[in-house]
């Protein structure tokens, strides 16, 4: 097996014997790259050179950790001190922040080794990375097909060994979606849980940082590194972060598992639903009480977060306008004519739209009916999942109505794109933690298997998830690529 | 007269920025007059992905300026995004409150001739401020505009009041209370021409007697008290003849051109601007518990009113001179000061309000820019006191102390000012002044009164004003 092929926590654990040092890891990744990111096209910006230093640093040091000396990416959304943040537009194409996001300070300290900036979908709207200002992403599995999206590229490198782990974003499924398609780890934790600043913001009420890994236990070991309070971020909890390692155990009997009937229905694939009652019934093996629930208002959810997410996106976004930084169009005749040129040709098709989505839903006579309802439809579906939460640990479904679809399926019809996130959407609106696991596979493609839990019990997820992964092989299959 | 017809309703927004340590929602300074743009954090500069964190100083002072305008303070609030592009914001949106403001529901009173009236506060919000754009003439013609942002997230209170105002002197009055309030409590410099208060006026008007009110026009870019009282001024009689022609008044935003004196339209009401407010999803909402608002209110200092019926009680001055004197806190300051150390409060007061009133008005300085300290009065108001100058030569010394800063003693010394009260000394300068002056001497022994005042003014003269007053007065009525 190649070093590029380990776990997190193997990496790490011969790091800390010495049996490898962190420029070989690195060097296992490099070349591991150097084959097959022609084909993949998981990064905007590689870093090798600066990781180059970092390892070589890490290794003259002899520093031990969980993270330390370990190749990772970063979605291109997270800010990087001296490295260009792009959010894949050409609005940012050439941004270089003076500061690390809170996330990459804390990556940072933990030793971590960044190899590079991640593709995704412009500004993360979109659920394929086809959406990327710069150029698609593929997934490792099928070169065909898509990764998902937003954190396409995350997942993708994640799922074809060119990182050992990523750090994306989750704003309507944009972690666990891709996770799915790309048969990886992806957790978006409790909203609150880490700090937002130096995420460039998409929909602040929703946007939230987590790992993507290839096994459960390197999610907790990331999601160790990266929660926590910041003074930054206002909407960052203040709470201590227990261990998630602590959490890895198999011994899930009586573990109460409800699946909502409504993420069982038309507009979820046959097989996907048919591989996810198999997840159900292997966790009655393991010992857990599994019963069939309802989340009533779950197909309020999608229109309420295309009014909440846009309505926010449009005023998160109206700050690249061409005055400090970014793209600038420079061929205006006066300074309104500099701010709409300037951001009708610096964003791509489906930003635009859910700019003018977001605008229209906010606009004076609008607003009532519009994002006030939405922000009521918000709390219905938080108090659905409230009450299934007071009979029910963890809640299981599909994470994506079908496998990975084709490149172009579904790029022209915004709608039918829109469809592929309804699964995901519900656990943003309420904010709760949810983790996206390899649960099976259809035609050699995986099937991701969503968990969702109340508010802080990411450690509930982490070990329902775990026990799962242990008792299946699914997190050991790799996808077979041509090299 | 047809203005006597109508009745004005006005009512003011103020908009005053705090001088707290930091920004609203960064750690930069807030300070006027840095060179541009250093006073700047990728917060305040709204680069990609950083959030706002609430400055506790800035609520803080909200808090003391609501409860000064006694207010109801919200035991809930939150913030809000007001979206609009322009340059000099660098979000794009400013963060503000929309409708859950920190305090509403308050008052001041002000002093008119007709006695004391209360205006209404309508709310107290919380805001921050944009940068500075430097161009020439108008945004969108100029070839290029010069950004600053060192203003940019300064904490601002806005401050609206009911349309409680009938006449362009009780909105000046409203301004200056407020203003002085909040002098007192030590939170803004209030200083209009830097901008630091700023004044939009909502005006109407409507036939006497009618109790609905008229379409209103806001009027901006009032710099100055004077310009403030003038724009209101003309727009009400703007708004008076239009009526009187049988026209309409058109809802809009009119700007002040200070130059033409005039108030010109800006935009109309179909041209305004949707702000799309809705709640800044990167702040939590503010629970302002009570023991907070107690601890503010008992640290609350004296207050406008509170100085007034203090020097009404406890130095017997006119409630139309203490007012006066609790305008400007610097002023109640410095009066207090020399009260401290000299027992005629009376003849301190009319210091205050004459003379050094008029020489700061005269170089438009303020109190505390200006080299006389209560000290100086107070050795001055003994030297006139014993005797050493008189009255007029008290002016003459004031004035120098003002523009020289040098000690009265020092001044009365250098210039040799020191009162002739040698009776033989003036005695012959008297007996030259009638020895000069026959026809004017036979004029008073004819009885013209107005003669012996001219010939106390050439003693006076011949004296270099020195003269103690008392004893020309004397020694002229003597020798004639």
């Amino acid at each position: 097996m190649k070093l590029y092929q380990q776990t997190v926590q193997k990496i790490g654990e011969m790091l800390a014997r010495r049996e490898v040092t962190a420029q070989e890891v690195l060097a296992s990744i490099a070349e591991r790259i150097g084959q097959v990111e022609n084909k993949i096209q998981a990064f905007t910006t590689l870093t090798l050179k600066e990781a180059e230093g970092i390892a070589a640093d890490l290794d003259s040091r002899g520093e031990v950790g969980d993270l330390t000396g370990i190749p990772c990416g970063i979605k291109d959304n997270m800010c990087t001190r001296g490295i260009r943040t792009t959010c894949a537009s050409e609005m940012l194409e050439n941004f270089v922040p003076p500061y690390d996001a809170t996330v990459v300070n804390k990556l940072k300290s933990a030793g971590a080794v960044m190899v590079g900036k991640l593709n995704m979908d412009e500004f993360a709207m979109g659920s394929s990375t086809e959406n990327s200002g710069f150029f698609p992403t593929h997934n490792p599995w099928d070169l065909t097909r898509v990764p998902g999206g937003s954190s396409g590229g995350a997942a993708a490198a994640v799922a074809a060994g060119e990182v050992f782990y990523a750090l994306a974003s989750d704003t309507g499924g944009s972690i666990r979606q891709p996770a799915s398609f790309c048969g990886v780890v992806g957790m978006k934790p409790t909203y609150g849980m880490v700090s937002r600043f130096g995420l460039v913001a998409f929909a602040s009420s929703l946007d939230q940082i987590g790992p993507v890994t290839r096994t459960v236990t390197d999610c907790a070991l990331v999601m160790n590194a990266i929660c926590g309070h910041d003074r930054q971020d206002s909407t960052s909890l203040q709470l201590e972060v227990p261990d998630f390692r602590s959490y890895l155990q198999t011994d899930i009997k009586g573990l109460k598992i409800g699946f909502p009937r409504e993420y069982f229905q038309k507009g979820v694939d046959q097989e996907v639903k048919d591989t996810i009652k198999k997840v159900l019934l292997k966790y009655e093996e393991l010992g857990a009480i599994v019963e069939e629930t309802s989340l009533p208002h779950s197909e309020y959810a999608l229109p309420a977060y295309y009014i909440i997410a846009p309505a926010e996106a449009s005023s998160n976004l109206a700050r690249f306008d061409g005055v400090r930084y970014g793209y600038r169009d420079t061929h205006a005749e006066d300074i309104i004519g500099m701010f709409s040129s300037t951001r009708a040709r610096g964003f791509g098709p489906e930003v635009t739209r859910r700019i003018m989505l977001g605008t229209y839903a906010l606009s004076s006579g609008y607003y009532d009916a519009y994002y006030l309802k939405a922000l009521k439809v918000r709390r219905l579906i938080k108090e659905d999942f409230d009450q299934a939460f007071d009979k029910y640990d963890v809640l299981i479904s599909p994470t994506a109505t079908s496998v990975a679809f084709k490149i172009g399926e579904k790029s022209e019809d915004p709608l039918s794109m829109y469809m592929s996130d309804i699964l995901t959407i519900p656990v943003n609106l309420a904010g709760i933690p949810s983790i996206s696991i390899p649960g099976g596979f259809v035609d050699n493609l995986p099937v991701g298997l969503q968990l969702m839990g109340r508010p802080l019990s990411e450690g509930t997820l982490l070990k329902a998830a775990y026990a799962f992964e242990q008792a299946t092989d699914y997190h050991l299959r790799t996808p077979v690529m041509e090299v | 007269m047809t203005a006597d017809r109508y009745e004005a309703v006005i009512g003011l927004e103020v908009h005053v920025e705090l001088k707290t340590r930091t920004k609203a929602f960064c750690g930069c300074a807030t300070s006027f007059g840095a060179e541009p743009n250093t006073h700047v954090c990728p917060v305040c500069l709204g680069m990609p992905g950083v959030l706002p964190v609430l400055n506790q100083e800035m609520v803080e002072y909200a808090l003391k300026t609501a409860l000064a305008l006694n207010c109801q303070i919200a035991g809930y609030c939150k913030f809000d995004r007001k979206n609009y592009y322009y340059p000099d914001l660098p979000k794009n949106y400013q963060i503000s409150q929309y409708d859950l403001p920190i305090a509403e529901r308050g008052s001041l009173e002000i002093e008119t001739e007709k006695g004391s009236r209360t205006i209404g506060i309508t709310r107290v919000h919380m805001e921050e401020d944009a940068g500075k754009l430097v161009h020439q003439g108008n945004i969108m013609t100029t070839p290029y505009s010069l950004v600053d942002l060192n203003r940019a997230g300064t904490p601002l209170l806005e401050i609206v009041s009911e349309p409680d105002m009938r006449s362009p002197q009780e909105a000046r009055m409203y301004v200056e209370k407020l203003r002085s309030i909040l002098l007192f409590l030590g939170v803004s410099d209030c200083k209009m021409q830097e901008g630091s208060l700023r004044c939009d006026a909502n005006i109407s008007v409507r036939p006497r007697g009618q109790r609905a009110l008229g379409t209103k026009a806001e009027i901006k870019n009032m710099n100055s008290f004077r310009s403030l009282e003038r724009a209101v001024d003309y727009e009400i009689k703007r708004q008076i003849e239009i009526l009187e022609k049988g026209g309409h008044i058109i809802q809009e935003t009119r700007t002040w051109d200070e130059d033409q004196q005039v108030t010109m339209s800006m935009r109309s009401k179909e041209e305004a601007h949707d702000y799309r407010y809705f709640p800044e999803p990167d702040l939590t909402p503010l629970n302002i518990e009570q023991p907070w608002v107690e601890r503010v209110r008992r640290s609350l200092p004296e207050l406008p009113d509170q100085a007034r019926e203090r020097l009404v009680n406890e130095y017997h001055l006119s409630h139309y001179d203490a007012s006066l004197l609790t305008t400007s806190k610097d002023v109640l300051d410095f009066f207090d000061e020399c009260v401290n150390q000299y027992h005629e409060p009376k003849v301190v007061a009319n210091w205050v309000m004459g003379e050094l009133t008029r020489l700061l008005n005269q170089n438009n300085l303020e109190i505390k820019d200006s080299k006389i300290t209560p000290r100086f009065l107070v050795d001055m108001l003994r030297l006139l006191e014993q005797g050493t100058i008189n009255g007029k030569i008290a002016k003459v010394v004031f004035e120098e102390m003002f523009t020289t800063g040098e000690s009265p003693d020092k001044i009365v010394k250098d210039r040799g000012l020191i009162q002739i009260s040698d009776e033989s000394a003036i005695q012959a300068i008297v007996r030259d002044v009638v020895a000069l002056n026959p026809k004017v001497v036979e004029d008073y022994r004819n009885g013209k009164d107005k003669a012996f005042g001219f010939l106390v003014g050439q003693v006076m003269k011949a004296s270099k004003g020195k003269a103690n007053p008392e004893m020309v007065n004397r020694l002229l009525q003597e020798e004639l």
